[in-house]
């Protein structure tokens, strides 16, 4: 399962829509539990598409942003735990390059449809297995966590933030 | 020096993030990292015993293939990160 605050899953989104009709590309920061079966995303990082080639169907993240991004997680005390990218006017599902570029087993790989620069459904899917013999892509549901509603409607979580930070209408 | 181990490679360095090893080069570095931690080699290393095409290997912020690769001198202040790639479409 992948849970998102819902701001970050809107800037995933926002993000294919603005790099449309390329694709966009990036990395979920945050934490996994003991098990595995459960990531939680902090935050997003976007990421240059480095493909000029074909940005339409095919993205390709610098290394060197990795290793920035991971050190700097790894400050934070966060991890990386899945990656995100869009599929202008094609469907949410992984395709064949999108699995024989998967080595990252144990994170979440997060799809949006951009149809005509808007975005539509986003799906994760969670890449499992031994090592990359045995791995494949398993449907898994995505979820939120509960914030502050604007207006001042408290949800649940809300009792955790400080009233200071509570948006003002 | 440290060794950085990304998400889905801790589960075979006893879910460190990180790992402290002795070498001089990259090479032997690398080496006694899967000496300590074997279960990792077979997902760096391929079946020749070459470094897998897609994972990369950086010291500090320099990609290993762009200086003297497995060869490359280490200082035990330096910090290598093993990075597997990401790319799709």
């Amino acid at each position: 399962m992948l849970e998102f605050k819902q701001s970050d899953y809107d800037e995933i989104r926002r993000h294919g829509e603005e790099t449309y009709p390329h694709e966009c590309c990036g990395v979920l920061l945050g934490t996994m539990s003991e098990d595995g079966d459960h990531r939680i995303v902090s935050t997003t990082v976007r990421c240059q598409n480095t493909r000029d080639d074909r940005p339409q169907d095919r993205f390709y993240i610098d290394p060197r942003d990795l290793v920035r991004i991971q050190r700097q997680g790894r400050e934070q005390g966060l991890d990386i735990v899945g990656f995100y990218h869009s599929h202008p006017d094609c469907p949410a599902q992984w395709s064949k390059t999108d699995f024989a570029e998967a080595h990252w087993i144990g994170c979440s790989y997060v799809i949006t449809r951009v149809d005509k620069a808007k975005s539509a459904d986003t799906n994760s899917f969670w890449l499992r297995g031994a090592d990359e013999e045995d791995k494949r892509f398993e449907d898994e549901p995505i979820t939120f966590v509960a914030v502050a509603q604007q207006g001042g409607v408290p949800a649940p979580a809300q009792a955790a933030v400080p009233q200071a930070e509570v948006p003002k209408k | 020096m440290k060794v950085l181990i990304p998400t889905p490679l801790r589960q075979y360095a006893d879910k460190k993030d990180a790992v402290d090893v002795p070498g001089a080069t990259v090479g032997e570095a690398l080496k006694n990292l899967t000496t300590s931690h074997p279960d990792l080699k077979k997902h760096l290393y391929n079946e020749d015993g070459k470094l897998r095409a897609f994972v990369n290997v950086y010291l500090n912020d320099e990609d290993i293939r762009y200086m003297e690769k497995e060869n490359t001198p280490v200082a035990q202040s330096d910090t290598l990160s093993i990075v597997p790639s990401i790319a799709g479409g």
